[in-house]
């Protein structure tokens, strides 16, 4: 069953700063800083001005890079969850 | 009002008005030798009576201005000064919108900064004191400016605050660089000392960052460094600073630019001595 | 001159800054106000002192920044209450920013105001708890008291933001003698392209006038004032909307605030006001003290006057056992 879609600003509302395999990241349109550990920057980037929903962000992101979760998709559910409170992404 | 002052501390001029002519004349004596202010201030700072009859029955200073806390408590009027003071840092923390302030002790050698920061009573503001009286050049004692156009740190050499135990470290200083011994203040026993006649000559004179330390002070800690994580050090700094989420984008680049170029060290000590030897120890050994 | 009165002939005419004899003193009676954001916008490209443009400079960057982070609350507040279907009406200064409308240049937005029908309450309530705003810690009576006489919620505080909400069901409290009709201003509200929506021009003024007199002691007036300026001036071209501010003025009960609103606004910011709506009386002088009481150094001065009208605001607000009632759980904590 499809979970919820979400959507991401476009990526140049977002100003990225990689620190030792961090991303600080500050999102124009609030103004915030936000402090992300991967997955977090993968997915913000795999739904940059495209809508997905929890399986489509893995089918986009697993090309480059190798999430170590027994349930994939679900971990990246549990993200999406925490950077759509942080208003990173938003529901569609 | 009745009695007005104009101090210019580094880049920033403020205007001190008061309702009792001995809170100022402390000042002016405590700030003798610095610069003419500009002549418009950037900051307006008052201290009133709390309620009118204030003035003169049990007269109770409060600390307004052009930014003002509406819970902040008023002082007794023998503790003036400190309310000058305490009324300026204020206009700091919540006005400046130029710089990004970090709550730090900031001292230079050869145009380059250290910068001492950490937790309250981590002793920073003492050992930018004592650094600034042995051949290092002090800037600051409580924030450090830090110039979001230039990545410099603008010199803030206001009075110096020794508190407490940090007092007797500074018998041996011209009488006449010290301010009268407040006692019974929120934080116990405070003291101001004037900087060094050179802090006050150079204070237009800022410096490029070159180094970044988190002092840690407990009696029985060894002395010991350690590295700290940049993620960590960007956190730490924006905990140490009032204005960095209203700069917006200028403090994330000022702030990012920083910690990508500048290393920074933890450091734990148990006298001023250990820590002195340490902070010229990693000094010489930075990167 | 009184800085006050400097200051709103400088925003009426900044060519008028040659009159300036002390920048410190129009800059602090600008920002006790609540109006130094407002006057940096207005003076940009005047030919100042550089020590004073480059403090409006850093007015102008940070009122820039403040409006980034009300739109976002707005726009986080939108997100939480989509799925509702309920209208929610953005008030004040997060909807003169969100509209683009002339008084939000430089305007310091303080919390986020919004409007929704009172039957929605508890649904609004529901969604904006679920979504991270939690009470601002109060006690049983407030608690009481806002529910049942105030036009709002307790207000709203979201924890990760730390910025407040204030969910208002009407733009009075239910105690005040005036009763405007909340109901109709939603009803005529305008969709903006996000789904949040504003006032109607003529309900927008009504709401500006309205916060001016009822709403406090008319602390913070000459900013409200600016406001209705603003918006007066970039109304008026719209065709009959002076008789239409007038029928509404009249629905909504705030004829007479309205007229002295339209008088003191032409008065301090040359607002061109249509004469024969705004009337004349006798009264406005003392209203004109009051709003004038502020000096150079920041202070609020003619502490008669502001006594006046602070047992009148509440007076306005509250009938009389009500108010009684009021103070003396006020003075008990």
């Amino acid at each position: 069953m499809a979970g919820p879609r979400y959507i991401a600003d476009p990526e140049d509302q977002v100003q990225s700063v990689p620190l030792e395999g961090l991303i600080v990241l500050y999102h124009r349109p609030s103004g915030m800083t936000h402090l992300l550990a991967p997955p977090g920057p993968q997915i913000l980037a795999a739904l940059a001005g495209e809508v997905g929903d929890a399986e489509a962000v893995l089918a986009r992101i697993s090309e480059h890079f190798d999430l170590a979760a027994d349930d994939p998709a679900a971990a990246i559910a549990a993200r999406l969850g925490e950077l759509e409170a942080a208003g990173l992404v938003r529901r569609v | 009002m009745r009695h007005a002052l104009a101090l210019k501390i580094g880049p920033v001029s403020f205007r001190i008005g008061s309702a009792w002519r001995e809170p100022l004349a402390q000042l002016e004596r405590l700030y003798a030798g610095y610069p003419a202010a500009d002549e418009v201030a950037d900051f307006t700072v008052r201290l009133e009576p709390a309620t009118p009859w204030r003035r003169f029955a049990r007269p109770s200073v409060a600390i307004r201005g052009d930014y003002t806390l509406p819970d902040a408590a008023p002082l007794p009027l023998p503790l003036g000064l400190l309310a000058a003071e305490m009324g300026m840092n204020l206009q700091m923390a919540l006005g400046q919108k130029r710089y990004l302030l970090l709550h730090a002790g900031i001292v230079a050698r050869d145009g380059e900064a250290l910068i001492l920061t950490g937790a309250s009573g981590a002793g920073k503001s003492t050992l930018a004191a004592l650094l600034g009286e042995q051949g290092w050049r002090f800037m600051g004692d409580e924030f450090g400016l830090l110039d979001p156009e230039t990545g410099f740190l603008h010199p803030f050499p206001r009075a110096i605050s020794l508190k407490n135990a940090a007092l007797a470290l500074f018998d041996g200083a011209d009488p006449g660089r010290l301010g009268p011994v407040l006692r019974g203040t929120p934080k116990g026993m405070i003291r101001h000392l004037r900087p060094p006649a050179d802090a006050i000559a150079r204070m237009a004179e800022p410096a490029r960052p070159a180094l970044i330390l988190f002092p840690r002070y407990g009696r029985d800690f060894p002395a010991e460094d350690r590295p700290v994580g940049a993620a960590e050090v960007f956190v730490r700094l924006t905990q140490a600073s009032t204005n960095y989420v209203s700069l917006g984008a200028r403090g994330f680049d000022a702030l990012t630019a920083l910690v990508a170029e500048v290393p920074a060290r933890a450091i734990d000590y148990g006298s001023s001595a250990e820590a002195i030897a340490m902070v010229e120890r990693l000094w010489a050994a930075r990167a | 001159m009184n800085d006050a009165r400097l200051l709103t002939r400088i925003l009426a005419d900044p060519s008028r800054i040659g009159e300036v004899r002390d920048w410190t003193a129009l800059l602090c009676a600008a920002r006790a106000e609540s109006l130094g954001g407002t006057l940096a916008f207005r003076l940009e490209g005047s030919p100042v002192p550089p020590k004073v443009a480059s403090i409006l400079l850093d007015a102008r960057r940070d009122a820039a920044q403040a409006r980034t982070q009300a739109l976002w609350e707005a726009e986080m507040a939108r997100r939480a209450l989509a799925d509702t279907g309920i209208p929610v009406v953005l008030l004040k200064g997060t909807a003169y920013a969100a509209a683009g409308l002339p008084p939000a240049l430089g305007r310091s937005i303080g919390d986020l105001d919004i409007l929704v029908p009172r039957t929605a309450l508890p649904r609004v309530e529901e969604a904006l708890l679920g979504a991270g705003w939690e009470w601002v810690k109060e006690n049983a009576y407030d608690d009481h008291y806002y529910r049942t006489w105030m036009h709002e919620l307790p207000p709203l505080i979201h924890r990760e933001r730390d910025r407040m909400i204030d969910v208002h069901h009407t733009i009075l409290p239910l105690t005040a003698r005036r009763t405007p009709d909340a109901q109709a201003m939603i009803d005529d509200s305008v969709a903006l392209g996000d789904g949040l929506r504003i006032l109607a021009p003529e309900d927008m003024v009504l709401h500006a006038v309205a916060h001016l007199f009822a709403d406090g002691d008319l602390a913070g007036g000459l900013r409200n004032l600016w406001d209705i300026d603003r918006l007066l001036r970039s109304f008026t071209e719209t065709p009959a909307f002076w008789s239409r501010l007038d029928a509404r003025a009249r629905r909504h009960d705030l004829l007479a605030p309205l007229q002295r609103a339209l008088r003191l606004a032409a008065r301090f910011y040359r607002t061109p006001v249509e004469q024969a709506l705004a009337g004349r009386s006798a009264g406005d002088a003392l209203y004109e003290r009051r709003l004038l009481a502020r000096d150079g150094w920041g202070r609020a001065t003619r502490r008669g006057t502001r006594l006046g009208f602070y047992v009148r605001s509440h007076w306005l607000r509250m009938p009389p056992m009500m108010l009684a009632k009021h103070l003396l759980e006020k003075a008990r904590r």
